[in-house]
């Protein structure tokens, strides 16, 4: 029993640890969101959801805000869905697994994934908005965005493309059907849900973006008339709230709130597309 | 056409015509990183030709205006950022993977990694708003001025943590479960089998999670920029206020011309260079996550 004694003292001790830390990481989490419902419910209503911003937001709404940064999404994701889609029907469908050209895809995906958000912004700012012309607006911020969302988008379509059974393209060249029919009669409509996952992936990835759209959407919060306006996106609007405008940081908390819950709804939707639709599609076979 | 193997189920000509579009998209695809690369090349090329590299870090000081561009103290906050937030996020990743894997019941870890989960979906604007209205006033109570590199190491090792622990989970996953029977077969305690043989078959997966977060940690911006304190200077203390590369960039940007904008983007692609071997560096790993 004495010899026992040291070894179940450091059973406890590392039971007593990892409880402890599994406790504060929840506890800083709850700290956090617990704040942001406490600061933030308070000032929503429909008429912050959709009045426009006042007194450089310190009043008013984030209507303007929520259309600008809807129009950055939607350039981003128009630009960046076909460009995707294309790059992971490629990689899945069409290349032999130790293509060269797939590879060198592969890998420049990877390493535009871990690009810093700040570095897409430096980029942006003098490709999109200087080269291009394009100055501070929706459209430069939405190519800008486009171009971080990529690599997350392809991966996803290209693991939803890769899930659909073999069998179904051997089925699909044993009736003669030509590699673009399949794919558009039996491929593209079978990996549909996990398409739609990774379209709201990317743009769960664009909505949280800030930095990136500092010095190409900028930071008008007028509502914006075309796609050549700058707009204000929702992060931007928060930072700038807080940092820039005294007295700002209820409205802060508030818009903090609608980004997180829009983020999570995203999320939510893509887990479960990617997750039940896929895999029903596919059993009911 | 190297780019699609030859097949005899398709011989029409528009798959090979669809081949060449796709071929053409991801090319597309490609040319964005080389794009990136090359901007950000033509706009440092000035300052870096003219100026050379090593004033970067010689030069008296970081006065863009009078032409005194010393990235030194900025780098020294960066590194000292990440770091300190690598060493509060690893070992507490680490454990919060091995709670989720061996300690919590099933309902407790099923609601615990959904909870890491969602911190890992948080934006980063909103640890930083956090940051500042709560975490800085705190420090501050404590020793003043609040805003320093100390609240840019908690909010910043709070944002990778659930890299670190979803990876460092997964890599635990990963662990063959006959590792475990057999270690609880010679009669090794608890602690004996997760320190000295899980953790230990894991160590690839967790290094490259913590790899990742430490990319993750020198390329955030916001929420160092919110909470850091933003004053140029080498951190001598944790409650220095600092300034890191990012910030130095969100900062300046907007109005830096000639040297100094082309200085800005010099240190964006030293950023960028670091954040992508570390990155490399983590797939590499990952790669290979158990030996034996």
């Amino acid at each position: 029993m004495a010899r026992r004694n040291p070894r179940f003292l450091r059973d406890l001790l590392l039971a007593l640890l990892v409880w402890g830390v599994a406790a504060s990481v929840a506890g800083s989490f709850l700290w956090l969101v617990g704040d942001m419902l406490w600061h933030g419910a308070g000032q929503l209503s429909w008429n912050f959801l959709t009045a426009a911003t006042e007194n450089a937001g310190r009043s008013g709404g984030i209507g303007s805000i929520l259309v600008s940064t809807l129009l950055i999404l939607a350039v981003a994701m128009v630009v960046a869905t076909p460009l995707g889609l294309a790059t992971a029907v490629l990689l899945s469908e069409f290349v032999s697994p130790g293509n060269r050209f797939a590879q060198l895809v592969g890998l420049s995906l990877d390493v535009l994934a871990g690009v810093p958000s700040i570095v897409f912004g430096l980029f942006g700012m003098a490709f999109f908005s200087v080269f291009l012309g394009l100055g501070f607006s929706i459209l430069a911020g939405g190519l800008t965005l486009a171009c971080m969302a990529l690599p997350i988008f392809i991966r996803t379509a290209e693991a939803g493309l890769r899930a659909v059974p073999d069998d179904w393209r051997r089925g699909a060249a044993a009736l003669g059907l030509s590699r673009s029919a399949a794919l558009s009669h039996i491929l593209l409509p079978a990996a549909t849900p996990a398409l739609a996952a990774a379209l709201m992936l990317g743009i769960g990835r664009a909505m949280a973006e800030t930095a990136a759209l500092i010095f190409t959407s900028g930071y008008v919060d007028r509502m914006p008339s075309s796609l050549a306006d700058s707009g204000r996106a929702l992060a931007v609007h928060i930072y700038d709230l807080s940092m820039n405008v005294a007295g700002g940081d209820a409205n802060a908390y508030a818009t903090a709130l609608v980004l997180v819950v829009l983020l999570i709804v995203i999320n939510n939707i893509a887990l479960w597309l990617a997750q039940n639709l896929l895999q029903k599609r596919i059993a009911q076979s | 056409m190297i780019l699609s193997k030859p097949s005899i189920s398709s011989p029409s000509r528009a798959d090979a015509r669809l081949t060449a579009a796709l071929a053409l998209a991801a090319t597309l695809a490609v040319g964005i990183l080389l794009l990136i690369v090359l901007f950000l090349l033509r706009e440092s090329w000035p300052v870096l030709q003219r100026v050379g590299v090593l004033r970067f870090l010689t030069d008296p000081g970081w006065h863009p205006l009078e032409g005194m561009l010393n990235l030194a103290p900025m780098l020294g906050a960066t590194a000292a950022s990440s770091l300190g937030a690598i060493l509060v996020a690893g070992p507490l990743g680490v454990a919060s993977a091995v709670f989720g894997r061996y300690y919590a019941p099933p309902a407790i870890a099923g609601l615990f990694r959904r909870m890491v989960a969602l911190l890992a979906g948080i934006p980063s604007v909103v640890f930083g708003l956090w940051g500042l209205t709560v975490l800085v006033p705190r420090i501050a109570q404590w020793q003043p001025p609040g805003a320093s590199l100390l609240a840019g190491i908690l909010i910043l090792a709070l944002m990778v943590l659930p890299t670190v622990a979803l990876t460092a989970e997964a890599a635990l996953g990963a662990v063959p479960e006959s590792y475990l029977r057999g270690a609880a077969a010679l009669g090794l305690p608890r602690s004996g089998i997760i320190l000295g043989v899980a953790l230990p078959a894991a160590r690839g997966g967790i290094v490259a999670g913590i790899l990742l977060a430490a990319a993750r940690a020198l390329g955030e911006t916001m929420a160092v920029l919110m909470v850091a304190g933003n004053v140029v200077q080498m951190p001598a203390s944790l409650f220095d206020p600092v300034r890191t590369l990012t910030a130095n960039i969100a900062l300046e940007m907007a109005y830096a011309t000639g040297d100094h904008r082309a200085a800005l983007f010099v240190s964006g692609l030293a950023l960028m260079l670091l954040v992508v071997t570390l990155v490399a560096a983590a797939g590499r790993l990952g790669g290979r996550q158990l030996h034996g």
